[in-house]
């Protein structure tokens, strides 16, 4: 019972980054009507944007110390923050909690990144074939992650989440289970964040005048620009949108995995596996086949599954995919009429 | 393409191999004259080859073509392994199981079309390169890739030396009697496989992939494809069931694949599972259409360009650059250094996906397409008469 548990917490946050990516990913494709391969490459933008944030508020500042001597005779250095030196206690805090907080700056970032890339280049693809935006966007793609390469090296970069949540919650006893089952904090935290940036975008799409539009827009475009509404610039913003529900994931996911120049495409082929499996287009599709495939990862690593069929952790989601593409030509929620030929 | 008469095809063939032949004297002026660099070439050639068999003339992205190279490689040093390091049955066997490789997956992924085709060939040569790491290992050695012969300790001993050890079959070699010091090389009947001798084994295939290319493009079978591609619905309306073809084509292309996958084991005895990671199918994908899908020429001329300046451009560095630029002032070199520096050496893939984006955005039909734009403003400035029906099959 605990394992099972465990394995289905497991698969909540990696399902939860899974259904992020894709939830941006089939946006762009529902809306636009492009298949980005540079998605996964905003992921990891995302990622260093949280990771230049916690660099530029640990900037230190060295002081020599006049009295104390090292142990080679040389003056101490003292070396603090200078953000601690500035705001004092608020400036620690601020270090501490630096990964959440850079979610501020990720989301004026990714947003300018998304709105400048389907200006200045998909926009120019929407009549070209399939084939050439895969591969124009796969160039964009390899084009960001050697730049952030050039900046950054090549070695994943650690992120520590904030102190107060950097323990283990003791889920087993919460749910009465004995104190055997404990699960990391943040962990937690991201799916929980997780949720709340998938419900947000599904309450814009639903709720507003905007996401209205947008939403008449991915059904029929001609007739809703037929009606005097400019809908490629509502577009245009639903692909800012999708920057930033990328950039996000990508910032808090941080703390997790290390994150280094290729994690993006580590994580596109699958969400794009995500995407297709829950159906092209399909919003409720990708978030629900986000957290599907990435239970069914947690689970199929269990010990138990593994000694009965070797390697099936390697492959299942893939497994899964070809299965579900042949038997459910849609995937599981997709819509008449969407990438067919 | 009809205006191509079967002479022509013949004159094409005949350039091509010479300009193949004579690669390694014509190559040395711009410093590419050496035999590892044109083994990669001639290799990579094949593999593009066989890549636009099916993405030039059907239009199916496959984006996992690098499995079938993969697979060929394993099943090359196998072969070595086992029987023998001459380099026929290595290669026979790893076009043969590349191609039933190849069939399988076909048979399952051709029921899709679009970008599901592609998702599925991606999802399949993920599966296969995570079986290499991980539970296959015991054919593929996982991660340290499968080697002919390798370095281990003698003895257990306090004082142990590391030394090669063989511990290889090769039933065929000890039968006549072959023996092999420090790490056997592959032969082709005692000719040893490195060097120029190898390119020239890899030249004569790649010559003779080029001329099946030629003959499958202008053969009924290569007309069906292009049919294919320009509309399939149709081709189904009119009674024609499409998928034995695409599977041919798919099998021939994945054997190509095989074939490639094969000559960088016989080339250097060693596969890795890393050859088999969606990269290297997307490396395949960018030379094609690089040099230009769909053409006979394009092919081998991206993957030669882009191996070419992978090559140059991965060499320079920050010294060669400081020379470069050393006629400037202090300031104004260090800035000219650090913006290059940006492009070459390490960031050579920056200048490769920029190349990349740049050809897919103002020329999709690849280099050829350029050359025949190029072509066809001379002709028009000579002599403006009718316009000239295009010399190559670009679509």
């Amino acid at each position: 019972m605990d394992a099972i548990l465990l394995q289905i917490l497991n698969g909540l946050d990696k399902g939860g980054a899974y259904a992020l990516i894709a939830l941006g990913l089939t946006l762009a494709f529902g809306t636009l009507g492009v298949v980005n391969f540079a998605h996964g490459a905003l992921f990891m933008l995302g990622a260093f944007c949280a990771v230049t944030f916690n660099k530029l508020l640990s900037l230190e500042q060295v002081i020599l110390d006049p009295i104390k001597k090292t142990a080679w005779g040389t003056p101490l250095e003292i070396r603090s923050p200078y953000i601690e030196a500035w705001l004092g206690d608020f400036g620690a805090l601020l270090v501490d909690y630096s990964v959440p907080v850079s979610i501020l700056v990720t989301i004026p970032i990714m947003l300018l990144v998304g709105v400048i890339m389907e200006r200045g280049l998909i926009r120019h693809f929407y009549n070209r074939p399939h084939a050439d935006q895969i591969l124009v966007t796969f160039g964009l793609a390899i084009v960001l992650q050697e730049i952030i390469k050039h900046y950054f090296g090549a070695n994943p970069i650690p992120q520590t989440a904030p102190s107060i949540v950097s323990g283990s919650a003791n889920v087993g006893l919460w749910l009465g289970l004995g104190e055997n089952l404990v699960y990391p904090w943040w962990r937690l935290v991201y799916f929980a964040f997780s949720a709340v940036v998938i419900f947000g975008v599904f309450a814009f799409l639903k709720f507003t005048t905007f996401g209205m539009v947008v939403r008449a827009g991915m059904f029929d475009r001609q007739t809703v620009g037929l009606l005097g509404i400019n809908i490629q610039k509502k577009f245009t913003i639903v692909f800012g949108l999708a920057a930033v529900v990328a950039g996000v994931a990508g910032a808090m996911y941080t703390p997790i995995l290390p994150p280094d120049y290729h994690i993006g495409m580590d994580f596109l082929v699958l969400s794009f596996v995500v995407v297709v499996v829950g159906g092209m287009g399909s919003l409720g599709g990708a978030v629900t086949a986000g957290f599907l495939l990435g239970m069914l990862q947690s689970f199929s690593s269990m010990n138990e599954i593994k000694s009965i069929f070797p390697g099936i952790d390697q492959i299942i989601i893939y497994l899964v995919a070809v299965v579900i593409l042949l038997t459910m030509p849609r995937g599981l929620m997709g819509r008449k009429g969407v990438m067919e030929d | 393409m009809n205006g191509n008469s079967a002479r022509g095809d013949w004159l094409l063939l005949i350039i091509f191999a010479a300009v193949v032949l004579t690669a390694p004297f014509t190559l040395s002026y711009i410093g590419a004259g050496y035999p590892d660099l044109l083994q990669k070439f001639a290799i990579f050639g094949i593999f593009a080859i066989g890549f636009n068999i099916l993405f030039g003339l059907t239009g199916y992205l496959s984006f996992g073509h690098a499995a079938f190279l993969g697979v060929g490689s394993y099943a090359s040093v196998w072969m070595f392994k086992l029987f023998t390091m001459n380099v026929i049955p290595a290669v026979l066997f790893s076009v043969t199981i590349a191609g039933i490789f190849a069939l399988m997956i076909g048979f399952v992924s051709l029921r899709r079309s679009g970008i599901y085709f592609s998702i599925i060939t991606l999802a399949f040569a993920q599966m296969s390169y995570n079986l290499a790491y991980s539970v296959l290992s015991p054919i593929t050695n996982g991660e340290t890739g499968l080697q002919v012969r390798h370095l281990a300790p003698t003895d257990r001993g306090p004082d142990y030396v590391l030394k090669l050890v063989d511990e290889d079959l090769r039933w065929i070699d000890q039968a006549f009697g072959v023996v092999e010091d420090g790490i056997p090389i592959t032969n082709l009947f005692g000719i040893k496989m490195s060097g120029f001798e190898g390119f020239y084994f890899c030249a004569v295939l790649l010559i003779i992939g080029f001329f099946i290319s030629i003959r499958i493009s202008r053969s009924n079978f290569g007309m069906m494809l292009r049919a294919i591609k320009s509309n399939q619905n149709r081709l189904n309306y009119t009674g024609i069931n499409t998928r034995p073809y695409l599977l041919a084509a798919f099998v021939i292309s994945g054997m190509y694949a095989g074939l490639a996958g094969s000559l960088l084991a016989v080339t250097d005895p060693l596969a890795g599972a890393e050859r088999m990671q969606w990269t290297a199918s997307g490396e395949v994908v960018l030379m094609t259409i690089t040099g230009g899908a769909g053409t006979l020429i394009g092919p081998v001329l991206g993957a030669t360009i882009i191996k070419y300046f992978e090559n140059i451009f991965s060499a320079i560095n920050e010294g060669i650059l400081q020379n470069l630029f050393s006629f400037m002032p202090e300031g104004l070199m260090d800035i000219f250094v650090a913006v290059v520096g940006m492009f070459v050496g390490k960031g050579w893939h920056l200048t490769l996906g920029l190349l990349f984006m740049v050809i897919v955005i103002f020329l999709p039909g690849g280099l050829m397409e350029g050359v025949r734009r190029i072509g066809n403003l001379f002709r028009r400035s000579s002599k403006s008469a009718a316009p000239q029906p295009s010399s190559q099959a670009a679509e």
